[in-house]
């Protein structure tokens, strides 16, 4: 269902934040993507709709290679493709209810859109959708009336109202307290399963990767060193993910051998 | 034992890496001293500018002198108002208001491509955009007085020299602040509405024109505001309205008519102010 | 695709809250607010014979302005300057001096009338006198003050500094009042909990808080004096407008456009050294 070839990124700097990263996701699974800070995790998942132009490589979702599209074309496979951010990215003196059905803005044209006069099916979707996330009533408030474990549910209804064939999430837990982290973490894993779709969750916190997801994808300083089940996500394990940058530490002494430190070899999806 | 002192204390860190020792210092000043006499030296500068400038007015003391007898004797020709002459005032009242209205209407049309153009994320190339800034510096710095002479010159005396006057100058103002604006949104919202497969006009009405349009509201009705007050003047040069009446009322050194349309004025800038200001306020 | 919901006990139609009282009221304001505007659209019409008639006296006009003429040339002895020259030079050095004489003097009176249309520091009678002279003062436009000024003072600078010193407390008062009465309660609130005298409170308090943007609106304002400085000349009230209008009156185009160009770099030199300023100073 969605497919990365050696996906590359090399940012104007020189920075190589992506380096032959290839995976593949299929039709309704639930996978964390973990990684330190800087690891590419955010750059990987906006090459997927291009928000951030990849410098070389492919993604196929289903038949088609977004990195081939045209500007047209892109528009329409975006639209098969519902995104979460870490900062909500809601449009703040908009409703709740525009930022809702602002997910059905490449279905409709501009000028019903100016008016705001969305179709009725959309409507009554958009109602079912904020009920079902949690924010039934809340339609006509303002975006920035709301809290943000409030504004990322509604970030995740209007990622659902485009009716997506995937559903990408960039650290959609990484603004919010613990509590409302497990919340959102619900919403989105519930709703991929009633929708059958496939769900790819950058994530910041291991623990919660480990309890709601099946699959958990490693990466380290751009690469894949790691790709399996939360249960082969092992101490050594680990350490290849988050400590593969760091160099000798001249003060705390590290226990662990130093073969270890190194990044290993790409390990074979299952 | 009990007491601990800085010295103690110091003599430990050096113990332990990475850690500086440095003595506190005994007293606090807000600025040091480089800062202080920079300071000093800026208001120095500013008052012997004031001084200088002052020379240079070569202020004529004879006639400081005379001035408030001339005050007092001008007021008093002014007092009462010509009640009967107000009857006059209402028509030129009625093209200055025009005047303001049509000028920040058309000014606000065109400010808005100008405005798109000086934006520096949402203009289209480096050449549009330096065109944008330069048509805002360009209309901003000249006066609208100035304006009007020119378009009175160009189109004869009348109303149609101030409405030009009006637009060209707030062009410059309205497309600067509306461009300040669109730069500061905020691009996250736009990134999400662009993920969603939406086009580019798309983009700009849900992402952009959401986040400017309270300000764009407040700018117009602002730059309405001021341009009422400069449409009463500009007809002091042949451009159209009140001040033309004024001018002329002036001349036959008609000072009761004078303070009625100067009492007009007032009023009617007065109105709208407060109109001015009642909108920006529910416009949040 | 999507398992189908089951969304028939919804609403399907949606409507976006409106700031005004309802919908209603918002329809029949917009349609007033256009019925209004095209009314003075109409009232102001203009006939095509104007505009083909301008077309005409414009290219005359812009045919006469280029090249510009400041006075100056490359004589047999060097650079040459002439009366227009040193008509510029005048006109120009009398418009900076009257902008910088009205900022100083009108920024001192703005301060105390400031402090009294301040809501959270003068008494309400005090407050609403400073809100009727910042009101007032900024409703008569400076050439107007200036005209009835020339009447009293002659013509000359002293009118137009009068006329800006008038003109000042409407801006400088007004946006400073509003600063004041933005300060940080709590922090005035913590310095006058230590015991501070109220001089001392508006010292450590008020002051720090107020000052930056004290400097930064006196050098705005100055700006703002400047550009009108440049044009109370045509009305009499000192400055290089006097010139301008003599020279448009005599067909001198060349020198009209000089002084034009004059008064833009001055115009923008001003622009550039107040934001600038305000940039370091807050």
């Amino acid at each position: 269902m969605l497919t990365t070839k050696d996906l590359r990124k090399v940012y104007s700097t020189g920075d190589e934040a992506l380096k032959d990263v290839s995976t593949r996701i299929e039709g309704n699974e639930i996978v964390a993507m973990i990684g330190p800070s800087g690891a590419g995790k955010s750059t990987f998942i906006r090459c997927i709709n291009r928000l951030v132009e990849p410098t070389d490589g492919e993604v196929w979702l289903n038949d088609k290679n977004i990195v081939d599209l045209s500007e047209k074309e892109l528009r329409e496979a975006r639209r098969d493709m519902g995104m979460v951010f870490q900062e909500f990215n809601l449009v703040e003196r908009l409703t709740v209810m525009e930022n809702v059905l602002s997910g059905r803005l490449g279905e409709l044209s501009t000028w019903r859109a100016f008016r705001r006069k969305f179709p009725p099916e959309d409507v009554q979707m958009a109602y079912a959708t904020l009920d079902r996330v949690g924010l039934a009533g809340h339609e006509n408030d303002r975006a920035d009336e709301l809290s943000g474990g409030q504004r990322q549910r509604v970030g995740i209804a209007r990622a659902v109202l485009q009716r997506p064939k995937i559903l990408l999430a960039d650290e959609p837990t990484s603004s919010l307290d613990p509590e409302t982290s497990r919340a959102v973490m619900d919403l989105l894993t519930e709703i991929a399963r009633e929708e059958g779709i496939p769900v790819l969750i950058n994530i910041h916190e291991v623990p919660l990767a480990l309890e709601y997801t099946g699959r958990i994808v490693g990466l380290s300083q751009g690469k894949l060193v790691f790709d399996g089940t939360p249960a082969e996500l092992t101490e050594p394990v680990m350490d290849r993910i988050y400590r593969a940058g760091e160099q000798a530490e001249a003060s705390a002494p590290d226990e662990r051998t130093s073969d270890e430190r190194e990044p290993s070899a790409v390990a074979e999806p299952h | 034992m009990g007491t601990v002192d800085a010295d103690q204390s110091t003599s430990e860190a050096t113990d332990r890496p990475g850690s500086a020792t440095t003595e506190r210092p005994k007293t606090w000043e807000r600025y040091d001293g480089r800062t202080r006499l920079l300071r000093f030296l800026g208001l120095l500068g500013a008052l012997v500018l004031v001084a200088l400038s002052y020379q240079a007015l070569n202020v004529r003391y004879d006639y400081v002198a005379t001035a408030p007898e001339n005050i007092r004797n001008l007021l008093g020709r002014m007092y009462p108002p010509d009640i009967a002459y107000s009857g006059a005032i209402v028509e030129p009242m009625i093209h200055t208001v025009n005047i303001a209205v049509v000028g920040t209407i058309f000014a606000i049309l065109l400010a808005l491509p100008v405005a798109y153009m000086g934006a520096e994320n949402v203009t289209p190339n480096r050449g549009t955009y330096a065109l944008g800034k330069f048509l805002i510096v360009a209309t901003r710095s000249v006066h609208s007085i100035i304006y009007a002479l020119i378009f009175v010159i160009i189109f004869g005396a009348g109303v149609l020299a101030g409405i030009l006057a009006i637009t060209f100058r707030s062009i410059g103002f309205i497309a600067k602040l509306l461009s300040e604006e669109i730069e500061e949104i905020d691009e996250t919202a736009i990134e999400a509405v662009s993920a969603t497969g939406a086009n580019r006009l798309d983009v700009v009405i849900y992402g952009v024109v959401p986040q400017v349009k309270a300000a764009f509201v407040g700018i117009s009705v602002y730059r309405w505001d001021i341009n009422v007050r400069e449409a009463t003047v500009i007809g002091l040069v042949g451009a159209g309205g009140i001040g033309v009446e004024l001018n002329n009322r002036i001349s036959a050194f008609d000072w009761q008519a004078v303070l009625t349309i100067l009492l007009a004025i007032l009023v009617v800038v007065l109105v709208s102010e407060g109109l001015s200001a009642y909108a920006r306020r529910k416009i949040r | 695709m999507s398992t189908a919901t089951a969304y028939g006990e919804y609403e399907t139609e949606w409507r976006r809250p409106t700031v005004f009282y309802n919908h209603t009221v918002k329809r029949l304001t917009y349609a007033g607010l256009i019925a209004f505007i095209l009314w003075n659209v109409w009232s102001a019409r203009v006939s095509p014979e104007r505009l083909v008639y301008g077309f005409g006296q414009a290219s005359a006009l812009f045919g006469g302005m280029f090249p510009p003429d400041f006075g100056v040339s490359i004589g047999a002895s060097g650079i040459e300057t002439d009366r227009r020259f040193w008509r510029i030079y005048d006109g120009m050095l009398e418009t900076l001096a009257m902008s910088i004489v009205a900022t100083a003097v009108g920024v001192l009176l703005s301060i105390p009338i400031a402090v009294m249309a301040a809501e959270n520091i003068a008494p309400r009678p005090v407050y609403y006198v400073g809100r009727a002279i910042v009101s007032f003062t900024r409703a008569m436009h400076e050439l107007i003050v200036g005209i009835v000024l020339v009447v009293g003072f002659g013509f000359g600078a002293l009118a137009g500094v009068i006329a800006l010193v008038f003109a000042t407390p409407g801006f400088f008062a007004k946006l400073l009042a509003e600063d004041l009465e933005d300060i940080d309660a709590e922090s005035v609130d913590a310095i006058r909990a230590t015991g501070a005298t109220p001089l001392q409170v508006l010292v450590f308090g008020v002051l720090p808080q107020v000052l930056p943007r004290l400097v930064g609106l006196t050098v705005y304002r100055w700006d703002i004096n400047l550009r009108a400085s440049t044009i109370l000349g045509v009305v009499g009230a000192g400055g290089i407008g006097a010139a301008l209008t003599t020279s448009f009156d005599t067909y001198e185009y060349d020198f009209s456009m000089a002084i034009l160009l004059t008064i833009i770099a001055f115009v923008l030199l001003g622009e550039a050294i107040s934001a600038y300023t305000r940039r370091r100073v807050q």
